[in-house]
């Protein structure tokens, strides 16, 4: 899974202070629910992600449980409130222990 | 028997009310690139007057997801495509990237294709393939593979907004021909061809499905079914099991055959690869 | 007996339909939800949850969330085998208590959605979804 694992994430680049922006995510990632069966009848193990988290110079926006019910490729659409130039941080947790991460700098003007 | 068809035709109704063609678009606009939704169909389509995208047929929710690149999936693997550009195969040493500088010397590429080359029909798989095994000395991608699907995607995506102009004549024609053959004739158990769907009853619910003209100018499309990109291939391989036929082959002369024929009933539409769909 | 096209294609397809009748769930729904509000009655109003009427295809739900001046917001589709679907926790830096993502129904159910406010109160709203079952699977 992890080599296929890719995020994207729109940010922009520029802000005023204390501005609210809009940030878009999405990951590629199969979202194996568990509730599948294979061509033998066998379940096919559940692999999500299981947590999505977004930080601002270390202090949290945004932090979502995540359950097999959220679509393949998961998109997620949320505010950020921006006090000063910095950087977010985007964290993805997988079922398997591996942690997909992405950052973004924005300035404030 | 009565009372099935009753029952399900009571329950596509039911559930098309709320899902009209939507009239109100004939230009849609992405990422600053106008693509036309519709156009007058070309004069050999002797049923029909005007082409129209399957973009039309789809809901709100659906057709918002082209709209924006980034809300749409299929980017995904777009960007798993330009890694796959810059990466060095095959006993050459060579990634796409050392000969091409850059994608948009592709742009146009996607709207000519299917086209005759050296007595054969030629598909951008065929091209890809080409270069990967005679440039790059690389092993060639399987037809209808992911890694195959992304990459055509990729070259596709330079067209977006010109419009489709295969070739139907010289060359062409005989191909041309063994298509439009295809595309009539019914085959399977439900004794179907490709025109009782996409040509006499496009815009009607196939159950709670509206059926499009079965437009290829979107390919490779994202299917919100199975959230990755469909070829065009796979798709008629999909249709042909539908109707209970034994498809042909993905990359086999019969499809790329019904794929020119099929590229030209959308000649006039813009290329809008990758499109999200049902 | 002769067939009709019209007749073959609605009886292939509705052995179609039959054969993917959806998993229901157990009534967990409650389960989750009490989980998540420790049993207080939420109130009608101050949630927004933004659902299609009709999605085309259940793989792929656009759905959107909103409560000014919650903490926290949790999902539940009521229909599905495992009920809940995501917990929206928003930190300091939320520019506002809402988000937006993409989800699966395994058929026509009730979604709901409950905030916990800030003040220890609870809001609830919900959105019946239709889902149909396409005509060309493919």
């Amino acid at each position: 899974m992890a080599k296929d694992v890719k995020p994207r994430v729109k940010v922009p680049k520029t802000a005023a202070a204390g501005e609210v922006i809009t940030i878009k995510t999405l990951i590629s990632h199969k979202m194996e629910s568990g509730n599948r069966k294979d061509s033998n009848g066998n379940r096919i193990p559940r692999s999500i992600i299981n947590r999505f988290t977004c930080d601002f110079n270390g202090q949290n926006v945004i932090d979502v449980e995540m359950q097999p019910a959220i679509s393949t490729n998961p998109f997620f659409e949320f505010q950020a409130k921006v006090p000063e130039s910095g950087e977010f941080k985007f964290t993805w947790y997988d079922d398997n222990g591996s942690i997909y991460e992405a950052t973004r700098a924005i300035t404030v003007s | 028997m009565r009372t099935v068809t009753t029952l399900l035709a009571a329950s596509a109704l039911l559930l098309g009310a709320g899902a009209a063609v939507a009239d109100d678009h004939d230009r849609i606009e992405i990422d600053g690139v106008v693509l036309t939704l519709r156009a007058p169909a070309p004069a050999y389509l002797e049923n029909m007057d005007e082409v129209m995208s399957g973009w039309l047929f789809r809901s709100e929710e659906t057709q918002a997801l082209q709209l924006d690149d980034f809300d749409n999936p299929a980017f995904v693997f777009l960007d798993q495509a330009m890694d796959d550009w810059s990466r060095v195969e095959g006993s050459e040493g060579k990634s796409c990237a050392s000969c091409h500088e850059d994608l948009s010397g592709f742009a146009g590429l996607k709207t000519v294709l299917p086209r005759v080359v050296d007595g054969g029909l030629q598909t951008m798989e065929d091209i890809i393939n080409a270069e990967r095994v005679n440039r790059m000395g690389a092993e060639p991608l399987k037809y209808d593979s992911a890694a195959m699907n992304r990459m055509v995607a990729l070259i596709g995506l330079q067209s977006r907004g010109m419009p489709m102009n295969v070739a139907v004549d010289g060359d062409a024609a005989p191909f041309w021909e063994q298509g439009r053959e295809l595309y009539y004739t019914r085959v399977g158990q439900l004794d179907m061809a490709c025109a009782n769907c996409h040509e006499d009853n496009y815009g009607n619910m196939i159950r709670a499905d509206r059926l499009s003209q079965g437009q290829i100018n979107g390919f490779p499309v994202y299917r919100l079914k199975n959230a990755k990109l469909n070829s065009v291939h796979g798709r008629f391989k999909g249709c042909m099991k539908n109707i209970r036929a034994t498809p042909y082959k993905p990359g086999s002369e019969e499809f790329k055959a019904l794929e020119l024929y099929v590229a030209s009933r959308g000649n006039g539409l813009s290329v809008e690869t990758p499109s999200v769909r049902n | 007996m002769r067939l009709t096209r019209r007749d073959a294609l609605a009886l292939g397809l509705g052995a179609t339909a039959a054969s993917f009748l959806p998993l229901r769930a157990v009534a967990s729904a409650e389960e989750a939800i009490a989980a998540f509000t420790g049993g207080v009655e939420p109130a009608e109003g101050g949630v927004t949850l933004n659902a299609p009427e009709i999605a085309e295809n259940g793989n792929t739900v656009p759905v959107s969330v909103e409560a000014p001046g919650a903490t926290a917001i949790i999902l539940i589709a009521t229909g599905n085998p495992q009920p809940g679907v995501a917990t929206f926790n928003f930190g300091p830096l939320a520019g506002a208590q809402s988000a937006a993502t993409r989800i699966r129904l395994a058929g026509t159910q009730e979604v709901i959605a409950i905030a916990k406010m800030a003040d220890g109160g609870f809001a609830r709203a919900s959105r019946v979804v239709k889902v149909t079952i396409g005509g060309c699977g493919g």
